[in-house]
């Protein structure tokens, strides 16, 4: 197969330079690509297509009624990251957890952050995840984003800028763990020569994690279980994956019921105690009885159980405090505030409406803007300014004016693009990278991650929603190839 | 000292036992249909005699005349096979199968989803009634995908409490569809007992061997074919695994190794049930039930392994709605039973 007349469009490629060379990272596999019979490559694409039919790893499309399962597309091409970048990504990323776990404590409980006039209080309070039902808990060990998967990205420029956190119910790390298994069995002779670091280890690392968190007192192994809304939620595949790959039972919210105070689970020898929940359960439908009342997945008295210190929940209930877009603007703020550091990894650079001279720009400039609503996920609520209408931007522009706190603005971001099998041949697609982050005893990051890729030429928006698929991500051992 | 095993949540326990019992069903249609087109080809009878038992035997016959009317065999096959509006038809029963497996997915190992997943994603494609050269093999095909099921099942996973569950489902729905078509066969011969003896009664018996895999075993150890040792051999047999008795058996294993009772005692409403009903299997002998009418024999067979299955829920079961006044009771026992 042909890699020599790849074009690099103008934009930052993963595997080739401005002068459309190969990188010297990315040399081995392209040579192995190149050597390739015509057809190979879009032979081992179908093949582990059909495997990921046949192993039913699907997601469910909400609002699709034609067919509730869909694979999640691959792409055979894997993105590399070199290991003297990753070390940098990694030491970044555990800075930045470390203190946004700092943070939302410190929110929770004396709120010195807001005393000290580095945060405004307006801003937290108006926060759409922050939850008033959490002030004063102490989660064991104080730890709030035990899981965490920050969404990376390279601009133009060539750096590399945290996107968005992703502190409460990240999802996608079983693609990671699933992309490699992959690769290993449809397309194993591009290893040839390379030293991948392995990624295998994220269960173990996870249910570690889970059991670092067990209530105080329980000094025998803690039971701990994963607490999936059902089968037909659309991150269902990864709840079951995840509980199998740990061996622990998998709960719906109406296998749990609370009693004493303590969570227990019905079985057939009648009920058994819970000591850590791993809920993929936003913090709304967690509890009937603290959160939503119409909520029919949760646990009625969950909350309360938590707050008395018998049942530990990861990710801890209100820790999305920190996932607000507007907080985000505030991240660095509070990296030099807790850490006494400036931010390793850097922020995009963030316009928040609710500031006068802000929303002046951003509305004077919606053509070159990304406009995001502060408090949706999964690509929604969003206007891509190069690429919208000019109908688009006047709505925008009145939603803004009508509720200036709930949008925030950045620059259109040049994401770098990874070449992807688009017919019989490469072409540059845009990616971004979401690795993945585990705090109990200590903070961890698993070599690796979900590189996600907008398969539609052209496209900016990376989410599984809205035609995304991924990519295997090749982190470099350190001295390897 | 060993740690006890944490035991199966309720809904995983209803899961697994439908999963099994579904993928059983499956298969047993298919057997139905194989032994039944071969059947035809011996012995070409007239639709109504040919293929309206085989509705009779999977229990909606009043439905199928409203909707298709007379049996003819690619009716009868498309609604046995291929209809998703038939409950009980191979395409639902893989259907059921997988959701069932989906919702246990990390309880059954891979190698079990996945070949779930495969036969239910087979069937889909199957959109019309294979070509007629094709036909036994299709059903070939389904029925061998049940047994790799069964086979990977014992291979790939751990003899625990999920698979006795798992296992007490596959046994009782055998027992169950080795009694219905025993029923109907025996009801359909009984007017033709001028046959007795005859080519065609031989034919008959050895239909009805055949759609339980039984003729080879038979033979081997009645040699000559006789009403009274086809129902001896489906019912009372000990070693035959599709036999009333030998899944009675199996089941009442499996039941003792999930709950733990000594054997010869029950702490559960569907240990005795299971016990009374493999007691009488065990020591009644066929010419009693010649006598008492087999008819009216299978019909108590069917009710008590009805009883069974009820028993089951109520003992395991899971209750979506909380009865939280009897619940602060079990909670400090760990064996109490939840009924």
């Amino acid at each position: 197969m042909r890699v020599d007349g790849y074009e690099t469009g103008g934009f930052y490629d993963e595997m080739f330079d401005e002068a459309c060379q190969p990188r010297a990272e990315a040399r081995l596999l392209l040579d192995t690509i190149s050597a390739l019979g015509d057809g190979q490559l879009e032979r081992c694409q179908q093949a582990a297509e059909r495997i990921l039919v046949q192993l039913g790893i699907t997601f469910n499309v909400y609002g699709d009624s034609a067919g509730t399962e869909r694979p999640f597309p691959f792409d055979l091409v894997p993105r590399i990251v070199t290991a003297t970048e990753w070390d940098w990504i990694e030491r970044g990323l555990k800075q930045r957890i470390h203190a946004l776990n700092q943070f939302i404590n410190d929110i929770y409980h004396d709120q010195k952050i807001i005393k000290d006039g580095v945060i405004p209080e307006e801003v937290v309070r108006s926060a759409a995840f922050y939850r008033p039902q959490c002030v004063g808990i102490n989660p064991p060990k104080g730890v709030w984003c035990h899981i965490t998967g920050s969404d990376l990205v390279r601009h133009s420029d060539g750096r590399i800028y945290v996107l968005e956190d992703n502190l409460r119910v990240p999802s996608g790390v079983s693609y990671m763990l699933e992309n490699r298994d992959l690769m290993k069995r449809t397309f194993p002779q591009v290893f040839d020569g390379l030293r991948v670091r392995p990624v295998f280890e994220y269960p173990s690392l996870l249910l570690e994690t889970l059991e670092a968190i067990a209530p105080r007192g329980v000094t025998t192994k803690p039971v701990v279980v994963l607490l999936t809304p059902g089968m037909y939620n659309s991150a269902y595949f990864e709840h079951s994956y995840l509980a199998q790959k740990m061996g622990i039972p998998l709960v719906e919210g109406r296998d749990l019921v609370v009693e004493d105070k303590s969570v227990w689970m019905r079985t057939t020898k009648g009920l058994r105690r819970v000591h850590v929940i791993y809920r993929r359960i936003d913090d709304d439908f967690l509890d009937p009885e603290t959160f939503r009342p119409d909520s029919l997945l949760g646990v009625p008295g969950l909350v309360d159980a938590y707050r008395a210190g018998r049942v530990s929940l990861a990710n801890a209930p209100g820790n999305g405090v920190a996932d607000d877009k507007v907080m985000y603007a505030y991240v660095p703020d509070m990296i030099r505030y807790y850490e006494g550091e400036d931010a390793i990894i850097p922020n995009v650079p963030t316009y928040l409406c609710w500031r006068d001279t802000d929303r002046q720009h951003v509305l004077q400039n919606l053509e070159t803007l990304v406009v995001k609503a502060a408090n949706e996920a999964g690509g929604y609520g969003m206007l891509v300014g190069p690429h919208s209408t000019a109908a688009e931007r006047e709505a925008f522009a009145a939603k803004i004016t009508a509720n200036p706190r709930n949008y925030i603005a950045q620059p259109t971001l040049g994401l770098s693009r990874v070449p992807t099998l688009v017919g019989d041949q490469l072409e540059g697609r845009h990616v971004d990278l979401r690795p993945y982050i585990l705090y109990g005893d200590e903070i961890r990051v698993v070599p690796g991650g979900l590189t996600r890729v907008a398969l539609r030429k052209g496209s900016l928006v990376v989410n599984s929603s809205q035609g995304g698929g991924s990519k295997d991500t090749w982190v470099l051992e350190a001295g390897g190839r | 000292m060993r740690s006890e095993p944490m035991p199966l949540l309720s809904r995983v326990a209803d899961s697994v036992y439908w999963m099994a019992r579904y993928i059983e069903r499956a298969e047993n249609v298919a057997r139905f249909i194989g032994v039944n087109l071969n059947l035809q080809i011996d012995l070409p009878l007239a639709p109504s005699q040919q293929w309206q038992p085989l509705i009779e035997t999977s229990g909606d016959a009043e439905t199928f005349k409203e909707r298709f009317g007379l049996a003819t065999q690619a009716r009868v096959i498309e609604w046995l096979a291929y209809d998703s509006q038939n409950l009980s038809s191979i395409v639902s029963c893989l259907r059921f199968a997988r959701e069932n497996a989906r919702s246990v997915r990390e309880t059954i190992s891979s190698e079990m989803w996945t070949q779930v997943n495969s036969m239910y994603l087979q069937i889909q494609t199957q959109r019309s009634l294979p070509e007629p050269e094709r036909m036994l093999d299709a059903f070939r095909e389904i029925r061998m995908g049940c047994h790799l099921f069964e086979g990977v099942t014992d291979a790939t996973m751990s003899h625990n409490e999920a698979w006795h569950f798992m296992r007490l489902g596959r046994m009782l729905e055998r027992a169950d569809k080795t009694s219905r078509i025993l029923d109907v066969k025996y009801f359909m011969l009984l007017p033709s007992i001028r046959d007795v003896g005859t080519p065609y009664d031989d034919i008959h018996w050895s239909a009805v061997l055949k759609s339980v895999s039984g003729f080879e075993m038979y033979r081997k150890k009645y040699g000559r074919i006789t009403p009274s040792d086809v129902v001896d051999f489906l019912v009372m047999d000990n070693e035959f695994p599709r036999a009333v008795r030998f899944c009675i058996k199996s089941a009442s294993e499996s039941l003792q190794s999930i709950t733990g009772t000594p054997i010869g005692a029950f702490r559960y409403r569907s240990e005795q049930l299971m016990g009374q009903l493999r007691a009488e299997l065990d020591f009644t002998s066929v010419e009693t039930v010649l006598r008492s009418g087999l008819h009216e024999y299978l019909d108590r067979l069917q009710l008590k392994m009805n009883g069974i299955d009820e028993g089951l829920r109520d003992d395991f079961a899971v209750r979506t709605t909380p009865a939280v006044a009897s619940q602060s009771q079990t909670q400090g026992s760990s064996t109490a039973p939840t009924a």
